[in-house]
């Protein structure tokens, strides 16, 4: 062993079973799953002046034992579907059917066991735990308040947890100020595997972290689903991350998936271009492909959830967009004759080896006037 | 010539919990037009250099040079300096929000900038304002001039402190995390712009950040450092393709997506140093595979790393030990196994179980 390079990812005999074989089973399905939040005004009575569309008819599968990646830019949504998944925030309509149950409309008590088996981590290690409760009281939380353990037995447990998440047992008793943004981030981990959850929804686990910090709680998430059969929905913008973990992943933009395939699929040829864009825009730490690689820059921001744009949400900004897009909205499909699954949502998808050029920038009065500008912003290779 | 000189820059900070050392002597240099990627993680000391350079860090003690145009900038008198800030040398940061105030609308902001400057009325500096945002690809500039900040997106509100930060097209841009903020097709948008002003307008950049792709995409030199040090530099290509420094070797094997899906990462166990106690020796010593007893007890100086003249590495790993191949790391391998006395196997025995990270961080 001493002669083997320490940089080396350890030789397939060695390498961790990584038992996560997606059963094909469905462990979760959302269907047609709105969420709007809506925006009040007055002071005694508060009449609805609109809604911010968070999250608008999305249905997804998440099969047991599989890493279902969400991507999407800030606001598209993504959080927000997580924590409808989770129930922490009431559907405005829709479905949620876990392990063939629907959770959508139970009563906080019929809730209560299907809590035990869905959990979720947060971002932000900081913000995730209370500063004045020791470590090992915020670990043991989710055992007391189910009732599975107590005393000297919820001890034992929670230390069991800490040396599964690779902490030191012995620092049961310190705070978390104690301890550095990743060990916090395991410390959240094991909170969430206290009670053996069957789905736990990763809300940007490594963002908030440095690199090297998050390679080692990346390798920890796959260890433990190796180890304990977990299926994991798993949020993140970085896209060398969501590529890394993922078995399927699903790209939001506006509220809607856009786009659901697998991995290798979808990094592979984008057939949304949004999903070509984004790919595009990502910085990849390899100076040859970052610089050769053409860059489909997008105008503009994205346009307001609250009075999103009609038909497809993404024509206002999209290189490909045509009169149809801005009247009918495209159904989440698989396209005609493609055998791989791959799911678009586009009348005029990306096809292979099709490199998207430069749009002129539209007038669109829905959109605030807005792409009156800017003809050094279009495409451009990299140079 | 350069158009900066940094030589032994050291910056510390006296705190009630001890003498932080957040930087120690460190040196490069930034050529005119070119951009420099300095690359760290938290606490490794690249915000504070880029403050330190423009007389932003006030209770610091600093000692070392900084020659911007023959000028030293670090025992510049306040005032000179301020001329030189913002005018020849300015800098983006990262949180465009906390850096643009509140309460004054964009346009009198950016036109204040340039009246600190250069004599001229306020009717003309507005208008300077509304070419700039016009310049940076705000659409409407006549109307976002009267805009606050909190009516703009991140990506705008990026976008006006570009605006600013160029308003006297100064020789060199420091951006500070210009991006880690903003979305990918954001930072796309916003670096696309950047190197369009420079090509533009001739200006060097920094460019501090922790996205080693960032780095590929921008710089043409790369420094990275470690707990406050310089631990190695070259040019953009050479960073990634023949790494000498084990630090700059685990951060690129730290990677998602570098190598495609599937493969297991491999990260650099335990945690960065702390900066007030930092470790002896090469201050990398704790967390590196290939630590020897002289790292312990010596620190190694910037060498040239061979086969390239511009490449630099601060480690005592033989100099032809170069790249991110299995080979070059049998070499390190069979180069340290002879030289591992017994501080550096104590060292070992102890990273595994103090990192905190156990047997989980494959140490």
């Amino acid at each position: 062993m001493a002669e083997r390079s320490p940089f080396a990812p350890p030789p397939p005999g060695e390498q961790k079973q990584l038992a996560h074989q997606p059963s094909g089973e469905t462990l979760l399905r959302i269907e047609h799953v709105v969420k709007h939040f809506p925006i009040r005004r007055g002071i005694f009575f508060k009449r609805q002046i609109g809604s911010v569309q968070a999250v608008e008819d999305v249905s997804l599968e998440v099969r047991r034992g599989e890493t279902l990646g969400l991507v999407g830019e800030t606001g598209c949504g993504k959080s927000t579907l997580a924590r409808c998944i989770t129930r922490l925030h009431p559907l405005t309509s829709g479905r949620v059917v876990f392990d063939g149950v629907d959770i959508s409309r139970l009563s906080p008590g019929q809730m209560r066991p299907y809590r035990r088996r869905m959990q979720m981590i947060f971002q932000d290690p900081y913000g995730s735990l209370n500063p004045r409760r020791r470590v090992g009281s915020i670990i043991g939380d989710p055992l007391s308040i189910h009732h599975v353990a107590s005393g000297p037995e919820r001890t034992r447990r929670v230390q069991e947890l800490m040396e599964i998440v690779g902490l030191n047992p012995e620092h049961y008793n310190r705070f978390p100020s104690e301890f550095s943004g990743g060990q916090r981030q395991r410390i959240g981990v094991a909170r969430a595997l206290a009670l053996h959850p069957s789905l736990v929804v990763c809300d940007e686990p490594v963002s908030a972290l440095d690199v090297s910090v998050q390679a080692q709680i990346i390798n920890l998430l796959e260890d433990l689903q190796g180890e304990l059969g977990l299926t994991y929905v798993f949020i993140a913008h970085d896209l060398g991350v969501v590529e890394h973990v993922s078995d399927r992943v699903a790209v939001m933009y506006l509220g809607k998936v856009v786009e659901l395939a697998e991995t290798a699929e979808l990094f592979g040829s984008p057939r949304h271009p949004y999903t070509a864009a984004l790919l595009s825009a990502s910085m990849i730490a390899d100076p040859e492909r970052a610089r050769s690689s053409h860059r489909v820059v997008l105008h503009g921001d994205v346009p307001s959830p609250i009075n999103p744009p009609t038909g497809c949400r993404f024509h206002t900004r999209c290189p490909k967009a045509q009169a149809i897009c801005s009247a009918e909205e495209p159904p989440l499909q698989v396209q005609a004759g493609d055998p791989s699954g791959h799911l678009t949502a586009c009348h005029f998808p990306v096809l292979r080896g099709e490199t998207l050029v430069a749009s002129t920038p539209e007038f669109h009065p829905a959109a605030g006037g807005f792409a009156a500008a800017a003809p050094d912003t279009g495409v451009e290779g990299g140079g | 010539m350069s158009l900066l000189s940094v030589s032994g820059l050291t910056v510390s900070f006296p705190t009630s919990d001890g003498v932080v050392n957040a930087v120690r002597g460190l040196s490069f240099d930034v050529e005119p037009g070119k951009t420099l990627g300095i690359v760290g993680e938290t606490g490794s000391g690249k915000s504070v250099t880029a403050l330190s350079l423009l007389g932003l860090n006030p209770g610091a003690d600093i000692s070392g040079s900084a020659v911007f145009e023959g000028r030293e900038l670090l025992t510049m008198r306040p005032d000179d300096i301020r001329r030189i800030r913002g005018a020849e040398i300015a800098m983006i940061f990262q949180d465009p929000l906390s850096s643009l105030h509140p309460y004054y609308r964009v346009g009198w902001q950016i036109s204040e900038a340039i009246r600190a400057h250069v004599r001229v009325s306020r009717g003309e500096a507005m208008q300077q304002a509304i070419e700039l945002l016009r310049l940076v690809s705000i659409p409407q500039p006549e109307r976002r001039v009267q805009s606050f900040p909190h009516e703009l997106s991140g990506g705008m509100r990026q976008r006006a402190m570009i605006a600013m930060a160029l308003a006297l097209r100064p020789k060199l841009l420091i951006a500070d995390e210009p991006t880690t903020a903003l979305d990918a097709t954001v930072q796309a948008q916003l670096m696309e712009l950047l190197s369009g002003m420079q090509r533009e307008l001739g200006m060097a950049m920094i460019v501090i950040t922790h996205d080693l792709g960032l780095v590929a995409t921008v710089a043409d030199s790369v420094l990275v450092m470690y707990a406050g040090r310089g631990a190695e530099g070259t040019d953009y290509r050479t960073i990634f393709t023949s790494p000498h420094h084990p630090y700059t070797r685990g951060l690129l094997a730290s990677i998602p997506g570098a190598t495609g899906s599937g493969g297991r990462l491999v990260p650099i166990v335990g945690q960065p140093p702390s900066l007030i106690h930092p470790p002896s020796g090469c201050a990398f010593h704790p967390r590196c595979p290939f630590a020897m007893d002289v790292c312990v007890h010596e620190q190694p100086l910037p060498a040239p790393v061979d086969g390239g003249e511009t490449h630099w590495s601060a480690c005592w790993l033989p100099h032809n030990a170069v790249g991110v191949g299995a080979d070059a790391d049998a070499i390190r391998t069979r180069y340290v196994s002879s030289r591992r006395g017994p501080a550096a196997l104590r060292l070992r025995g102890v990273a595994a179980e103090e990192t905190g990270a156990g047997r989980r961080a494959g140490g």
